[in-house]
């Protein structure tokens, strides 16, 4: 069985008399990234504070590394790295001293280690120089590197590409499946962009109006709703001929669609062919996450 | 603990905050230095001398026709009659109560800014030492470490307290240094009275003593210590229930300008004397200046300080360790 890293089990929130978040439980495994997808509102940012101790849990229980945060809260947080939103550092302070600063609330780290996330992150040559003069992206990496600081075993990312540019969406995300996969951190991204989820997560927890509606692998999800394509002539004579073989779905575009079944493939395509129907087109079709997402939750809002 | 006092001591250095109340109490020192010196020679060329008997009988003289000045309010005619009885008990007893030079100077500027200056340059530091952290969200880092919270806030606290002694430090090394420059740094040992009791009856000279000035100065010091060790506490309470620096430091102004004001018109109203605002001029108390409202005594002010300091320290670690952080 693999390790446990983080476990959270019927964890709510209940602000005045509103209950924010429902009750979420979900796992997180060693070496993996884990996709916290949902609207806006749909509580991941409330869930993720929680879970880095910023806000009580009502009731539930949150595990890092074996221990409860409520009762071992410094055991606990000893496990955990985290940047939640943005990396708000203190920009009057260069990069090196930010990291002094942290490095300082954590027992037996020292300047080795600093020179090491400094490395890691690639940020050697600016480390001295005030963080206000950093770039949003020099920021972020800032404050990887302060999440790593005390080898943590969980990494908590609060919308990790929020504001950078296209090149370094893609460095982050390189790093970050560097760090899953190279050095075994479970780590837990927060995100509502599904492009981006999808890319970068081994699994996903899907979360809408303080509930998670479904946890499964990305391959899982996506292959149980794969659809084959269909371009043929004469159209009617061929929906004719595939309606009698299988459930089919007319689409704008004057194709047709069914259930992807690698076995019955071939078949229907020898029975349309059979019957005098050119096929001109045939192909397998990936569902994104959208689509996904507005089935699963009946079209709550998503960016 | 002393990493994280270190942590926030390097904040406090980085965002310069020290520098600048010192810059502030040095002009500020400067200006009542050559202020001070033009009096002195005001004074000089209106009775053609400067030998400080000659003055007192002076002001002595002009605090009587004050006095029999029939459109004076009663009130303030008993506090001049307080300190005409004080001015003629230095003359009784030949002792000159502002021998001049740096001590001196450092007495009387330590005397008037006990109430507000001080409490300023504290305020600087206290209101925005936690709500910083809020306003630019580094908190969210702060709080997601393995330390817990009432230790973070403790270390704020005690840096505080650090930066606090600090200030009143600076202010007396200031002060002392730069007026020094005019009216010479000799002075230490010159007699000062203290122990003057107003009561009903007036003043009452029966316990006064005669210390050495050093004597003295360093119980002012102590007694401005105190009161900035309050104010700072309470502002550092704002500065924890407050997110907004500018509205912890509004607040906390407010409070000590009312003070200010309260002191001079409320002795009518007596439970008015429970605020820690008309209790911060401690220093009147050794002078025998009369207190702002009749019964008011050295150590109801400091047990009234002391009861505000401590629920301000309660309210600030309560409310820190419980809240959420959005």
């Amino acid at each position: 069985m693999e390790n446990i890293t983080l476990s959270v089990h019927n964890l709510k929130k209940v602000i005045g008399k509103k209950e924010i978040i429902k009750g979420i439980s979900f796992e997180l495994k060693e070496g993996e990234v884990f996709g916290f997808l949902g609207p806006n509102g749909a509580g991941k940012t409330t869930t993720i504070r929680m879970l880095v101790g910023l806000i009580k849990p009502t009731s539930g229980s949150i595990q890092i590394g074996g221990f409860n945060i409520v009762g071992h809260f410094e055991e606990a947080m000893k496990h955990l790295g985290c940047i939640v939103e943005n990396p708000e550092l203190y920009p009057y302070l260069s990069g090196y001293d930010n990291l002094l600063h942290f490095a300082h609330m954590l027992d037996g780290i020292g300047e080795e280690r600093i020179r090491e996330v400094t490395e890691l992150v690639g940020l050697r040559d600016r480390i001295h120089d005030k963080v206000k003069t950093y770039s949003l992206g020099m920021r972020q990496r800032l404050g990887i590197a302060q999440a790593l600081l005390g080898r943590p075993k969980v990494l908590i990312l609060d919308e990790p590409t929020n504001g950078l540019d296209p090149a370094g969406i893609r460095e982050m995300r390189e790093f970050i499946r560097f760090l899953a996969e190279e050095e075994g951190l479970s780590v837990l991204v927060s995100s509502h962009l599904l492009s981006e989820i999808q890319l970068l997560c081994d699994r996903v927890a899907i979360i809408s109006r303080g509930t998670v509606i479904t946890t499964d692998s990305v391959d899982n999800l996506l292959s149980n709703r794969e659809r084959i394509i269909w371009r043929f002539h004469p159209v009617e004579k061929g929906k004719k001929v595939l309606r009698s073989l299988t459930a089919i779905e007319e689409r704008d575009d004057g194709t047709v669609s069914t259930e992807y079944d690698e076995m019955k493939i071939a078949e229907l395509n020898k029975m349309l062919v059979e019957a005098g129907v050119s096929v001109t087109e045939m192909y397998r079709k990936m569902p994104v996450l959208e689509d996904l997402f507005l089935e699963l939750t009946g079209g709550d809002s998503i960016e | 603990m002393n990493k994280l006092i270190q942590n926030e001591m390097m904040k406090l250095i980085a965002k310069k905050r020290l520098v600048v109340i010192a810059i502030i109490i040095g002009i500020l020192v400067a200006l009542f230095t050559y202020a001070q010196f033009k009096e002195n020679e005001r004074q000089k060329e209106k009775l053609g001398t400067d030998d400080w008997r000659t003055i007192i009988q002076q002001t002595i003289i002009d605090q009587q026709n004050r006095i029999s000045s029939p459109r004076i309010s009663d009130e303030w005619k008993q506090q001049l009659q307080i300190a005409l009885q004080q001015n003629q008990y230095y003359l009784d007893h030949d002792i000159n109560p502002s021998e001049p030079g740096a001590p001196t100077f450092m007495r009387i500027f330590l005397e008037n800014s006990i109430e507000l200056f001080i409490p300023l340059m504290v305020m600087v530091i206290a209101s925005d030492i936690v709500s910083s952290e809020h306003s630019q969200g580094s908190i969210k880092l702060l709080l997601t470490r393995p330390v817990k919270r009432w230790k973070v806030l403790l270390s704020k606290y005690l840096t505080l307290i650090l930066a606090i002694s600090l200030i009143v430090a600076i202010a007396g090394l200031l002060s002392y240094s730069i007026s020094g420059l005019v009216f010479g740094y000799k002075g230490w040992g010159a007699p000062v009275l203290t122990g003057f009791s107003v009561t009903d009856a007036g003043l009452n000279t029966a316990s006064v003593k005669l210390i050495d000035q050093w004597q003295f100065l360093l119980m002012d010091f102590g007694l401005v210590w105190l009161v900035a060790i309050v104010v700072g506490t309470l502002s550092f309470m704002l500065s924890v229930l407050i997110r907004s620096t500018a509205a912890g430091m509004g607040v906390m102004l407010a409070a000590l300008i009312s003070g200010a004001i309260l002191s001079n018109m409320v002795s009518s109203w007596e439970s008015a004397k429970y605020f820690f605002m008309v209790n911060l001029k401690l220093t009147n108390y050794m002078n025998g200046n009369p207190p702002p409202i009749e019964g008011m005594t050295l150590s109801f002010s400091m047990m009234v300080l002391l009861v505000w300091w401590c629920a301000g320290l309660f309210v600030s670690f309560y409310v820190f360790t419980k809240k959420d952080v959005y």
